[in-house]
């Protein structure tokens, strides 16, 4: 498996597929009912114009989530 | 990280057809955001009735259709909801009533399946759960035009082959399908969701433990147990509301068991079903969707918009724009209205004078009841107004970016972007404020908005601030910079006080995990007028249902106490309200607020206050004997500069106006908040607590001030 790193480190405007997920907590198991699941490609669309939430494309829609979050979800940079 | 399914524990349910009621019930369900109140509003008309599910502030929603032949169709609109797995109090309800765990809603018969056919994987993960229900499931595909334009291609007839049931395609704001939608709504040989997909295979064996216990302890049809047994594995911290059944004993007892077990073993068991779940529609989606070349027209123009509205500039700005136009339409539109109906509503009581002989029952009709029901509709044009903005703003997808951009600021002190709205509206009236409120889908973070709203200087609080300023600082000697300057810092102490508390609520009192801001920004809509309008008349409609009728009852009950005891005939008014209950109740109060500087008869416009801020100054120009009582009035001013205590010191001091107006910021003196409070909490503990901990720091502020300021000699 390629490198990986946190969703919140991922540049705006590029592109990620969903690698890993931390398995336990409200807001994972949310996140992958919205459709955030190892596999998805995702693209960072843009952040808040504080840094804090970002927002993502993901299967079509658009989602925010809090960079506490993206910090435990790791992405591979590519694909698309 | 990867899943390996066996696909042999598949199972498939057979269709069966149900026969048909009179009147069927239709649960109708979707996620946000997916037109689901439009088609509802589409398909019943006015033919609405709105109401609470008891004990949880969740809004319910009963319609009546009418088939092409005329027979009546029951549709119960739930709450908006990505899954059955509930966050939040609406999901939890939308979960409940489905599940027949309610036992205040029967559980429908059928169930009508909204989904937003631009973005069909996401949609259908509600679906897919809801097709497990073993019910019959009617599937409306809204939003067909946007999926047209966004080149998806959808097959109807494969989606129906594959899912066993009715498909409708629909433009739900155009009016479009409603006819084929309506028909087969009144089939009566609906059937069940052909449904098959596969269970995990770690898992299996659980959920059909699971799934008989269900059937032997809560005497749940099978398919309705297996249902629930599937959901009972992705649900474990899930939301719970009053009203729903508990689960017995034995079947959680399982549960534990097997969650136990999955712990020690590393089973992802909650993942690994999403994932199964998603795995099901991706083969669907990939059946039943093409994607044409990649024109995203739609999406390009929502993207382009928001360029602008979450941009680090143009996004402060814009967001400010419409703050301020929000707050001047509530201040200045809302100002007719209100005006008129208080006009009417001294015209009417003069008009009860003129016929009614004079005495008690006069009296209690002028001042007591028809002032108490003008006190009620007063509020209603700043809540329509209110109202209407919320319903533009939400339908528009604006809501979503306010949100998105104010969250940051608001999560420093334990908040999230949603509160920021009903916070702002505050600043016109906490009522509105805390009845939006319920945009916020978080218990706690909705519990912490209201309970600190009414810190926000609020339109009633103006009247006070102004006669206190208007005595504090002359007219002709101080330059109006300095008024205004005095008003900003009034409404920064505000400020300063809303965020301090929910700061300190979210550390104590409401401590937990930080709330999660997982949120859909829709792509931007046109705003349906006839939605929002009937948002607004419902929400109008709401408050003087729920809270008209208490207010107008304490209304009457203050008239009541600044009347009686009668003083002796021909007693001036200034004679009436120092000898009534009210007048005792200040004296009672004196040796409580001397230490703040009020003396009694500030006391009685305290007391008074309740009835709403804005009284203060009336009742003090009746106590202090003023002809003319507007709040910048000379006369007033004068009648209160001149006031002494007993010792002959004067009792208006600087010092004294600063305390009051401090007072004011922070005391919790509004029974139509409280009244308000009670109804959305579902209980008199927050707002008794409100009162007990707003009013206790006002005491504490204006303490430290008037001792403080005394000491330092001023």
């Amino acid at each position: 498996m390629a490198e990986t790193i946190p969703l919140s480190g991922l540049a705006v405007g590029s592109s990620a597929v969903l690698r890993e997920f931390p398995k336990t907590g409200p807001a994972f198991l949310r996140m992958r009912e919205m459709g955030l699941l190892p596999g998805t490609s995702l693209k960072l669309v843009r952040t808040a114009p504080l840094g804090d939430p970002l927002e993502i494309e993901v299967r079509g829609y658009r989602l925010t989530l809090r960079r506490s979050e993206a910090d435990a979800v790791r992405v591979e940079p590519g694909g698309r | 990280m990867s899943m390996s399914l066996p696909s042999h524990l598949g199972e498939t349910v057979r269709n069966s057809p149900v026969p048909a009621r009179h009147t069927p019930t239709y649960a109708l369900v979707g996620n946000p955001n997916c037109g689901k109140s439009t088609l509802f509003n589409a398909l019943t008309g006015l033919k609405q009735k709105v109401g609470n599910y008891p004990g949880v502030t969740v809004e319910k929603k009963v319609g009546t259709a009418y088939s092409q032949h005329g027979q009546p169709i029951t549709i119960v609109d739930l709450p908006g909801a990505y899954s059955l797995a509930a966050r939040s109090p609406d999901e939890a309800v939308t979960r409940d009533v489905l599940l027949g765990r309610r036992a205040d809603t029967t559980a429908p018969d059928r169930i009508l399946c909204i989904v937003d056919a631009t973005n069909l994987e996401r949609n259908l993960y509600l679906v897919h759960q809801i097709m497990d229900l073993g019910r019959p499931v009617i599937l409306v595909l809204n939003m067909m035009d946007l999926a047209a334009k966004a080149r998806l291609h959808i097959s109807i007839d494969k989606l129906e082959k594959e899912l066993g049931i009715p498909v409708i395609p629909c433009e739900a704001s155009q009016g479009k399908g409603l006819i084929e939608l309506k028909v087969a709504m009144s089939r009566s040989d609906l059937p069940l969701p052909r449904h098959s997909w596969t269970i995990p295979a770690p898992i299996a064996p659980a959920v059909s433990e699971l799934q008989a216990s269900l059937v032997d302890h809560s005497r749940k049809s099978a398919l309705s147990a297996r249902a629930e047994a599937l959901l009972l594995l992705t649900d474990q911290d899930s939301v719970r509301v009053a009203g729903s059944t508990p689960l017995d004993a034995r079947t959680l007892g399982i549960l534990h068991t097997w969650q136990k077990r999955w712990e020690s073993e590393g089973t992802d068991w909650a993942g690994s079903l999403v994932s199964s779940r998603y795995e099901a529609i991706g083969r669907l989606c990939a059946e039943v969707v093409r994607a044409g070349s990649a024109d995203r027209s739609a999406a390009n123009v929502s993207d382009r918009i928001d360029e602008v509205v979450t941009h680090p500039v143009w996004g402060w700005a814009i967001l400010g724009v419409i703050m301020v136009a929000l707050f001047v339409s509530i201040f200045t539109f809302a100002e007719y209205p209100m005006t008129w109906i208080d006009d009417h509503v001294a015209s009417l009581s003069d008009w009860v004078k003129g016929v009614m002989p004079e005495g008690d029952l006069r009296d209690l009709i002028t001042d007591g009841a028809i002032a108490g029901v003008g006190g009620v509709v007063v509020f209603l044009p700043q809540i329509l107004i209110l109202f209407f903005f919320i319903g533009l703003l939400e339908s528009t997808g604006y809501m979503a970016r306010a949100a998105f951009i104010m969250d940051r600021l608001m999560s420093k002190v334990g908040l999230n972007g949603k509160s920021f709205i009903p916070l702002l509206s505050s600043h016109a009236c906490a009522i509105p404020g805390i009845m939006a409120t319920r945009t916020i889908e978080d218990p706690k973070d909705r519990l912490v908005t209201i309970l600190v709203a009414p810190l926000m200087s609020c339109s009633a609080r103006l009247p006070v601030y102004l006669l206190m300023i208007a005595a504090l600082v002359p007219n002709d000697r101080v330059p109006v910079m300095t008024k205004v300057g005095i008003m900003f810092g009034l409404y920064g102490v505000g400020y300063f006080g809303v965020f301090g508390f929910a700061w300190l609520f979210k550390r104590t009192l409401f401590k937990g995990p930080p709330p999660v801001m997982i949120m859909e920004l829709p792509p931007y809509r046109m705003p349906r007028m006839r939605d929002v309008l009937m948002h607004m008349v419902e929400r109008g409609g709401l408050f003087l249902k729920r809270a008209g009728t208490l207010i107008l009852a304490i209304s009457i009950m203050l008239w009541f106490l600044a009347a009686y005891p009668k003083a002796h005939d021909g007693a001036t008014p200034q004679e009436q309200m120092t000898h009534s209950f009210a007048g005792k109740a200040g004296h009672a109060l004196e040796p409580l607020i001397k230490p703040l500087g009020f003396d009694w008869q500030i006391g009685i416009g305290l007391v008074a206050s309740f009835a709403a801020r804005e009284v203060f100054v009336s009742t003090m120009g009746v106590v202090f004997n003023a002809q003319d009582t507007g709040e910048e009035s000379t006369p007033l001013r004068q009648a209160l500069l001149a006031a002494k205590w007993p010792d002959g010191r004067q009792l208006f001091t600087p010092l004294t106006c600063v305390s009051l107006m401090l007072f004011y910021v922070f005391a919790m003196q509004c029974i139509s908040t409280i009244v308000i409070v009670k109804r959305e909490t579902n209980s008199w503990r927050w707002p008794l607590f409100q009162l007990g901990y707003m009013t206790s720091t006002a005491w504490i502020v204006s303490f430290l001030v008037y001792q403080g300021g005394r000491a330092l000699g001023f």
